[in-house]
């Protein structure tokens, strides 16, 4: 790949030797990003040969710009105009309009606000039971027995998976996010890992194997309405499979890792537990579990004064501009009264998480469970990062509560 | 300046200046007005800048289109005839002066 651009517009662009998807920088991110956002609106990755947006501005503008910067082309590093995807594509996280506007009203349908009142309840329930069991361990992971084993105790089951090879489900997840990233060896070892993963997940997505009555079946349901077709069908309910557990887990990980080092601000929805929903969207914010994603140009662009030729990958840091301090005050502080509305931790535009008010909602009625019952949340061991191209969040923590 | 009349729950009015091309829900954010969330950022994807357009309003505001109807069903508050969802209306001339009530909850 090479920049079509100019001369005069490649020397205006800051080439920086920064790899995005090393360990190094996946230990510590924030320095990079800011150096990412103070090098330019624009900058220019000589490791993987991709522009770069790190600042609030653009990313946003990448983002609700659809037409220029494209999603069908794949929004990884591999562009699908060059490469063979690993996997069939997406028919909507890697479609542009007008095909991605047919099988994004049925996911929109699928998981609507009208939907998300009827499964609070059993959500809303099935949190309060976590917090029982977690109440009588006092000790344990944080990870494992809360933000993975709570969205796991409701997820596959809204969906209507069949209650055998469940185990699969975050391995599969784990997979996609890394295979946006380059080919390095988390890509590369994921996808030579995937193949009991992927014939999992496929037969899964099938209309026999979903129960009736839940999100599986009800995309399903939308084939007899003439919306989607037979074979759309099974790769829409694999886009849920695919973004709609690690994506939670990664969540309430992140939030019950804020609150558990910010006690102010745990005190703070102790006082107020209706500061439970935005203490979610801040921890998102904040952390910003999906960490990034390309887009690809669709003709010879300038942004924020950079030229960018045709069909150039540009890597946009979600994570870098949900700190940037040109539009956050106080960008590295976790504040659950801060208005958060803005932040592009679940993307902006056609593209932004379809599934955000699922995760909303399992966000709000984990940690209203957990600020109503539980004193105290202390870490009692180091926490342990887990690494993965996409996403961040952790592997382990340890922590210990005390009862209200 | 051009201006949009937020009417709070409790009856409370703020008067909320505003130009050409914002939305109404931009400018209550902007003034950090309580009563609209705007989860999605105005995407139109979540509900939680709902608002009741005062009836004299309603036939001047551009027809809804089918995803903030549908969004509409699922409000935390009950939907009236009267409910938009306040990222879709887009602030133009005429609308100066509009006025707009505030739901109970957003969520």
């Amino acid at each position: 790949m090479t920049v079509s651009g100019s001369p005069a517009d490649s020397a205006s662009v800051p080439h920086l030797d920064v790899d995005p998807f090393d360990m190094k920088f996946f230990a510590d991110p924030y320095p990079t990003h800011q150096r990412l956002r103070e090098a330019g609106p624009v900058v220019y990755l000589d490791k993987w040969n991709v522009y770069g947006v790190a600042r609030y501005a653009e990313v946003h503008a990448v983002l609700n710009d659809p037409a220029t910067f494209c999603s069908s082309r794949g929004v990884g590093l591999s562009d699908f105009k060059k490469e063979t995807p690993w996997r069939p594509p997406s028919i909507i996280l890697e479609a542009d309009p007008p095909a991605h506007t047919r099988t994004r009203a049925v996911l929109s349908k699928v998981l609507s606000p009208t939907v998300m009142k009827q499964v609070r309840d059993r959500f809303a329930a099935a949190a309060e039971e976590r917090v029982d069991a977690l109440l009588d361990k006092r000790s344990f992971d944080a990870i494992t027995d809360l933000a993975e084993a709570y969205p796991l105790s409701i997820f596959p089951d809204a969906l209507g998976l069949k209650a055998e090879g469940r185990e699969h489900l975050i391995p599969y997840a784990s997979v996609v996010f890394n295979a946006f990233g380059p080919p390095n060896e988390l890509r590369q070892e994921a996808i030579a890992r995937s193949a009991p993963h992927q014939a999992y997940v496929a037969e899964q997505c099938q209309r026999d194997n979903l129960a009736p009555g839940g999100f599986g079946a009800c995309i399903h349901a939308r084939v007899d309405e003439g919306e989607i077709t037979a074979t759309e069908a099974p790769l829409l309910v694999r886009s849920l499979l695919s973004a709609g557990l690690d994506t939670t887990v990664n969540g309430i990980g992140a939030a019950v890792y804020c609150l558990a080092r910010f006690p102010d601000q745990w005190q703070r929805l102790r006082d107020d537990p209706t500061l439970a929903r935005n203490a979610f969207e801040e921890a998102v914010r904040f952390e910003s579990p999906v960490q990034t994603f390309f887009r690809t140009t669709t003709r010879e662009v300038e942004l924020a004064g950079v030229g960018i030729g045709e069909g150039e990958k540009v890597l946009m840091f979600l994570a870098a501009a949900n700190r940037d301090p040109r539009r956050w005050d106080k960008p590295d502080s976790y504040d659950i009264t801060r208005r958060t509305s803005g932040h592009v931790g679940f993307g902006s535009g056609i593209h932004m998480c379809v599934g955000q008010l699922v995760a909303r909602l399992e966000g709000e009625v984990m940690l209203t469970a957990l600020a109503r019952r539980i004193a105290k949340i202390e870490i009692t061991g180091e926490p342990k990062r887990r690494f993965n191209n996409t996403l961040r969040g952790l592997d382990s923590l340890p922590v210990t509560i005390t009862p209200a | 300046m051009p201006a949009i009349i937020f009417i709070h729950s409790d009856g409370k009015s703020d008067r909320v200046e505003t130009g050409e091309g914002e939305s109404a829900m931009q400018a209550a954010t902007r003034h950090g007005l309580d009563g609209i969330l705007a989860e999605c950022g105005g995407n139109a994807m979540c509900a939680t800048c709902h608002v009741y357009v005062d009836a004299s309003w309603l036939a001047r505001l551009p027809d809804m289109a089918d995803d903030e109807d549908a969004l509409l069903d699922g409000t935390a508050s009950e939907r009236r005839p009267t409910s938009r969802l306040s990222c879709q209306i887009k602030f133009t001339p005429e609308l100066d002066g509009l006025v707009v009530k505030l739901p109970e909850r957003q969520v």
